[in-house]
């Protein structure tokens, strides 16, 4: 969609000097303001640019943390409480970045699950995705260390308990978690080495974000219907249309942000996390922060041996698994329609898998005993099913539903009676953007 | 197709029932879940949105913690100065700080020494460190104060947890703390053992029991406001006091959110009344 030939013309003499040396304006124009998008997209396209404003709020945040956090285990709890009473503006610093990684990871399933109901993956979208589920890698990899920085119980026994499934991997397992510990148990070199990746894995992710818009600029955005970009009607400049829309989606999202920051701080944390480290008193049930509950629930939920695989080795694989579907959807998927808008079927089990998940998130966070044990294997087959069951064998049989010839034609059809008039468009409903 | 359904429909059923079954009844002589009674859910001044501290409780409850308290557990993240919260001045934070003794040093010569407090002390702890204060409370450190009613709460459960949400419950902690206190003298279940040198407490979050002797009693601490002298009120304005003594930026914070709140509220409209202009010639 980006592969027109540039339609910037520099104005200024400054602009003119720039271009012709290195044309850092011209990219910013054809990235930001000339760029078309689809006209038809909804307000869950707006996630992208939310999720672009949670890492530079997470990355400026911490920065500003970092200057007054020690990474010491006999002073790291009370440094971050110092930041809490007595830094100016601490508790709100230390609050929005607390709450702000939990929103980022609100924001990316959201995004996520825009991507599977919408068939974002599909071709040429496939290394998109991909990016897209490194991203989503390296911020767990983040999330997770960030919540031992604060060295709490929770923080503490969630990294025992995390570190401790590397040591299942065959052979190399002991030497890969003695290296992630820096010793063999969590310790001082293992709260120095996570404070340092801590710091460095965001920038990591800003880079591959780098390379996620620039896929993202080559192919061009998806649309709610699938269909691809056909003529210049069924797109709309970047600025001011997508601009003024994902503005407005930010806003919105970051209502709800500051609802938790300043109302409820503590609602997404364990209150466990204020009782600092103690070694030798393990908490009655160690829970990971809510992003991770669904594999937890997942690793939990092999409880039985396959042949040579014992079940906590079994459970790890799993669980990774559970992450490695995402990367391999482009290619699990069989249907040739890509939205789920078209597809009966695959909209059922899009929402039952949506329901699965978050069932997989509250048995994550129970204790592994009981019918606990037995739902959690039954969710984790589904999840598991979803993606090699439903996905390629629902697009060998089942029939769609006829597709619209184009972007616009879909849009005109929405809008009965309208067209591209003002009159028509005004009257249009909002909802569904 | 309509097969998958009915399995799925199925596995629905089979997911219920179980669940069901995993909610079983717990024997009352032997509880495996705990606290065996949940918090009571009591009205806090700080509470809400436009929750703020009640200055006249938090000195009752800092009266508790000093007269009471204070003999046992330490309260090692709190400077005297934070108390200018309670509405003291700066004078009376002055002698407040100077009623206590520091140890401090060592001086030029070397030597460690004693010497009244100043405002930017922290409140001293009662044992000079774990080991001792283990040893002298039977094996289990009262644990630290300054903290505690953001590191205590009870699970809320499904669908509680869902409408804390709406409700903004942020009380757990405070909750928490009043009960236990205020649950002490109860007779345990016939049949429950009850561990040599502890005591029974239906609110305690991990046992049936606590090494923790029932620590209020009615009229042992004087108020010189009127506020009847009875262990519920004690518990609740210690339990008062030391959601302060955990977050005393309490107010600042809501006060700062109530602003966030309206201009992002305001910012919104403004935008996105932007956004039906920009998009009012465009069908999408």
């Amino acid at each position: 969609m980006s592969e027109g030939h540039s339609t910037y013309t520099p104005k200024t003499g400054i602009e003119r000097w720039f271009d012709a040396r290195m044309p850092l304006p011209r990219l910013i124009y054809d990235s930001f303001v000339a760029y078309p998008v689809p006209r038809n997209l909804n307000y869950m396209w707006t996630f992208g640019g939310i999720l672009s404003i949670m890492l530079a709020s997470q990355i400026l945040t911490g920065i500003v943390l970092a200057m007054h956090y020690t990474s010491d285990t006999n002073l790291a709890f009370d440094s971050v409480e110092k930041i809490m009473r007595d830094v100016n503006s601490g508790w709100l610093l230390r609050y929005l970045h607390s709450n702000g990684a939990s929103f980022f990871f609100v924001a990316v399933y959201i995004h996520i699950f825009r991507g599977l109901f919408y068939g974002s993956y599909k071709a040429p979208r496939e290394l998109l995705w991909i990016l897209g589920c490194i991203i989503y890698l390296l911020m767990m990899a983040t999330g997770f260390m960030g919540y031992v920085l604060p060295w709490g119980q929770m923080s503490f026994w969630g990294a025992t308990v995390i570190t401790g499934f590397f040591s299942a991997i065959p052979l190399v397992g002991n030497w890969i978690q003695q290296l992630l510990l820096g010793g063999f148990a969590v310790d001082d070199p293992t709260l120095n080495r996570f404070f340092a990746l801590h710091y460095l894995l965001p920038f990591m992710i800003a880079g591959v974000v780098v390379l996620h818009i620039w896929a993202l600029h080559v192919v061009g955005q998806s649309n709610p219907t699938g269909i691809e970009v056909k003529s210049k009607t069924d797109t709309v400049a970047f600025t001011p249309y997508a601009t003024i829309k994902d503005a407005f989606g930010m806003i919105v999202f970051l209502f709800f942000f500051a609802y938790f920051v300043f109302y409820l701080p503590n609602y997404l944390g364990h209150p466990d996390n204020y009782t600092v480290a103690n070694p030798l008193k393990t908490p009655a049930h160690i829970v990971p922060e809510w992003y991770f509950l669904p594999f937890y629930a997942i690793l939990r939920a092999i409880t039985f041996n396959i042949g040579p695989i014992n079940s906590k080795l079994g459970g790890v694989l799993c669980m990774f698994g559970a992450i490695a579907m995402l990367f391999l959807v482009p290619w699990l998927d069989t249907s040739k329609v890509r939205s789920a808008v078209y597809r009966p079927w695959y909209k059922l089990f899009f929402w039952l898998f949506v329901a699965d998940a978050i069932l997989l998130g509250w048995l994550g966070s129970q204790p592994a005993e009981g019918a606990y044990v037995f739902m959690a294997q039954m969710a984790t087959l589904f999840y598991f099913a979803f993606f090699l069951v439903v996905m390629p064998v629902l697009g060998l049989i089942e029939t769609p539903r006829r597709l619209p010839n184009s972007i616009t034609e879909a849009v005109l059809e929405k809008n009965k009676g309208g067209s591209g008039h003002p009159a028509g468009a005004t009257a249009a409903p909002e909802t569904k953007g | 197709m309509k097969k998958i359904l009915t399995s799925l429909a199925l596995l629905g059923l089979v997911v219920a029932g179980t669940a069901a079954i995993a909610a079983e009844e717990q024997n009352p002589a032997a509880p495996t879940h705990f606290p065996i009674n949940e918090p009571k859910e009591m009205s806090w001044s700080f509470a809400g949105p436009f929750g703020t501290y009640d200055k006249a409780q938090l000195q009752r409850g800092l009266k508790v913690y000093k007269e009471v308290c204070s003999a046992c557990h330490s309260m090692n993240l709190v400077a005297f100065r934070t108390l200018e919260g309670l509405g003291y001045s700066e004078a009376q934070i002055k002698t407040l700080a100077a009623g206590y003794t520091i140890h401090d040093g060592p001086n030029d010569a070397g030597d460690m020494f004693d010497r009244p407090g100043k405002p930017s002390d922290h409140f001293p702890a009662p044992f000079p460190n774990e080991q001792a204060a283990a040893s002298a409370n039977g094996g289990a450190a009262p644990p630290d104060m300054s903290l505690l009613a953001k590191a205590r709460g009870v699970e809320r459960g499904f669908p509680r947890f869902i409408f804390d949400i709406f409700t903004q419950y942020a009380q757990g902690g405070p909750d928490y703390i009043h009960s236990l206190l205020t649950g002490y003298d109860q007779t345990p279940p016939a049949g429950m053992v009850i561990p040599e040198g502890t005591h029974y407490n239906p609110y305690f979050l991990s046992g049936v029991s606590l090494k923790m002797p029932k620590p209020l009693s009615d009229g042992q601490v004087t108020y010189d406001d009127g506020s009847p002298q009875t262990v519920d009120q004690y518990a609740r304005d210690v339990s008062a006091f030391l959601m302060f003594a955990a977050e005393p930026h309490l107010e600042d914070r809501k006060k700062t959110g109530f602003r966030v709140m309206v201009f992002l509220l305001l910012f919104g409209a403004l935008v996105y009344m932007t956004k039906r202009r920009v998009w009012a010639d465009v069908a999408h």
